[in-house]
């Protein structure tokens, strides 16, 4: 059990600061299992940057690195993202 | 309507303190005045930022604990003994401090009285301010969704908002609470972890199809979600919000 | 706009020299706890380290055999991206040179592969030298498994996303293989002297 994981709220703020939309209610499918979930409940782990994980598979969804002016986002594990603006 | 966009770019806005509340021996209530303040939905956080006079920076994540339209922002904080914020925010703030704030935030763990009932609020520890919140709007929108906080503390004098909550119980609002170290002498409650025959007691059955509501450590949500399905409640009808160990 | 300045906070950190601190680290006494996925539990009966790609023949260890090697004790610094820098950290580890002893091989460059799926990349000449270790103990105690153990590449002139967790081996290539943090936005190399956090830096 990993206690220090969170979800996808935890990073609401970071990624709406990107997005200009609010991220937790967007749904990820997963490109690893097909599943589909609100952003708010992936996983989220901070390691160098912050991993947004499948929580049926472990897939990696989301990777996002930052520094002050510069964000980089991946979203190879994402098959679709649905978002309601 | 739950889960609509908020629009535009959040930026750091600066918040004045104007009051420190104690509510347990770690726990304190900080009020701010915040004119730019958009409102926002119970359930919602902000992320504080905090920065040194050389420019060393810390970001935290704190939910709201007033309810959407009241005079006051409040975030109520717990005091983490190795934390770099949270004692920070505990113990040095005054009156008149500034911090900056970004928010509302999050658009997921909500819930507003249109939503409706029954609800099944489940706390561990300081995972209460956020449901707090929402108890919050429900009681200041009139709402007559059949609620149940379930709410893990370690002891009787660690339950956050224990007085409020004894003042709103009733009005299909029923507190309860499991005390997980140590009880008073008069103790006749719950005195272990949440576990499955407790939610089942405690109701309401996955039958009555309540939205639930989830949130304190990880360990804590991750424990009483796969318990709650395993009881039978539909997974997508509970929303989680987990908090680090050491968050603070 | 600034940000505005917090009366009285100071965030949790400690002085050192500045010879030591790399530019834009700060020192802590923790040892923070970051991870790109679950932490991986792998009996150690079902451990092994290998060296493997382009090399003469494959190497193998198991985690007996990998203990029976001559180990050392070490004492570094350690730099993480996310800026902080923790002094004077003492591990025990196999030095990369007793595993790479005797491997023969044209390859240039190395991709530490982990359980949990997470690689890293180097030149082979970073990880030679004296440079490098797979570390299995930390502070005179076994390495615990949210700090990467039963063991974890040592690598501690670079940031220390370049010192892969959980690792379980090593993949010698004659082409750079960028990792998981190196596609995904952090530098390719990774120096904390010369500030290289980002692409581009």
């Amino acid at each position: 059990m990993d206690a220090l994981k969170l979800d996808g709220n935890a990073i609401a703020g970071l990624l709406q600061e990107v997005f200009a939309v609010e991220m937790t209610t967007a749904l990820a499918t997963c490109r690893g299992c097909g599943a589909t979930d609100a952003v708010g409940a992936t996983q989220v782990f901070r390691g160098a940057g912050i991993v947004m994980r499948c929580p049926h598979c472990d897939n990696a969804l989301v990777t996002i690195v930052k520094d002050d002016t510069r964000v980089w986002l991946s979203f190879s594990g994402v098959r679709t993202l649905q978002v309601t603006v | 309507m739950a889960g609509a966009a908020v629009l535009g770019r959040l930026s750091w806005l600066v918040a004045e303190v104007v009051d420190v509340v104690p509510e347990t021996a770690r726990v304190k209530t900080i009020a701010f005045d915040l004119p730019s303040w958009p409102g926002h939905q119970a359930g919602q956080h902000v992320d504080v930022r905090l920065t040194a006079e050389d420019g060393y920076q810390a970001q935290r994540s704190y939910s709201i604990a007033s309810a959407p339209g009241d005079a006051r922002l409040e975030l109520t904080v717990e005091r983490l003994n190795d934390g770099e914020v949270s004692p920070y925010l505990t113990d040095e703030l005054r009156p008149g401090d500034k911090i900056e704030l970004r928010g509302p935030v999050g658009g997921y763990f909500v819930w507003e009285p249109s939503e409706g009932g029954p609800l099944l609020l489940i706390a561990g520890g300081s995972g209460i301010v956020p449901l707090m919140a929402i108890i919050r709007v429900r009681d200041a929108a009139g709402s007559d969704a059949v609620t149940t906080l379930l709410s893990s503390s370690r002891g009787w004098d660690d339950v956050i908002y224990r007085d409020e909550l004894e003042q709103l119980e009733g009005d299909g609002l029923t507190v309860v609470h499991t005390l997980t170290r140590s009880q008073p002498p008069s103790w006749t409650g719950y005195a272990r972890r949440v576990d499955g025959e407790m939610l089942a007691e405690v109701g309401p059955s996955p039958a009555e199809r309540p939205l639930v509501y989830v949130c304190g450590p990880t360990p804590f949500v991750e424990a009483v979600a796969e318990a709650l399905v395993h009881l039978g409640h539909a997974p997508h009808r509970i929303k989680t919000e987990r908090f680090g160990p050491t968050g603070g | 706009m600034p940000p505005i300045i917090s009366r009285g906070f100071r965030g949790r950190r400690d002085d050192a020299p500045s010879d030591r601190v790399p530019p834009g680290q700060y020192v802590t006494g923790d040892f923070p706890v970051l991870s790109a996925g679950p932490t991986p539990h792998t009996p150690l009966d079902q451990w092994d380290f290998s060296i493997i790609g382009e090399v003469d023949e494959l190497r193998r260890w198991t985690w007996e055999e990998f203990r029976a090697l001559p180990s050392e004790e070490v004492t570094v610094d350690i730099h993480c991206v996310t800026k902080w820098s923790k002094l004077d950290t003492a591990w025990q580890g196999v030095s990369l040179d007793t595993l790479l002893d005797g491997v023969e091989t044209a390859a240039e460059y190395v991709v530490q592969f982990c359980d949990g799926g997470y690689t890293t990349n180097l030149p082979l000449e970073d990880v030679t030298g004296g440079k490098a270790w797979v570390a299995f103990a930390y502070d005179g105690e076994p390495l615990e498994p949210e700090h990467g153990g039963p063991a974890r590449m040592l690598v501690p002139h670079l940031y220390f996303w370049k010192s892969a967790k959980w690792v379980r081996g090593l993949r010698l290539e004659s082409v750079d293989e960028p990792g998981f943090w190196e596609v995904n936005g952090y530098h390719n190399y990774g120096d904390p002297w010369r500030e290289q956090r980002y692409w581009g830096d």
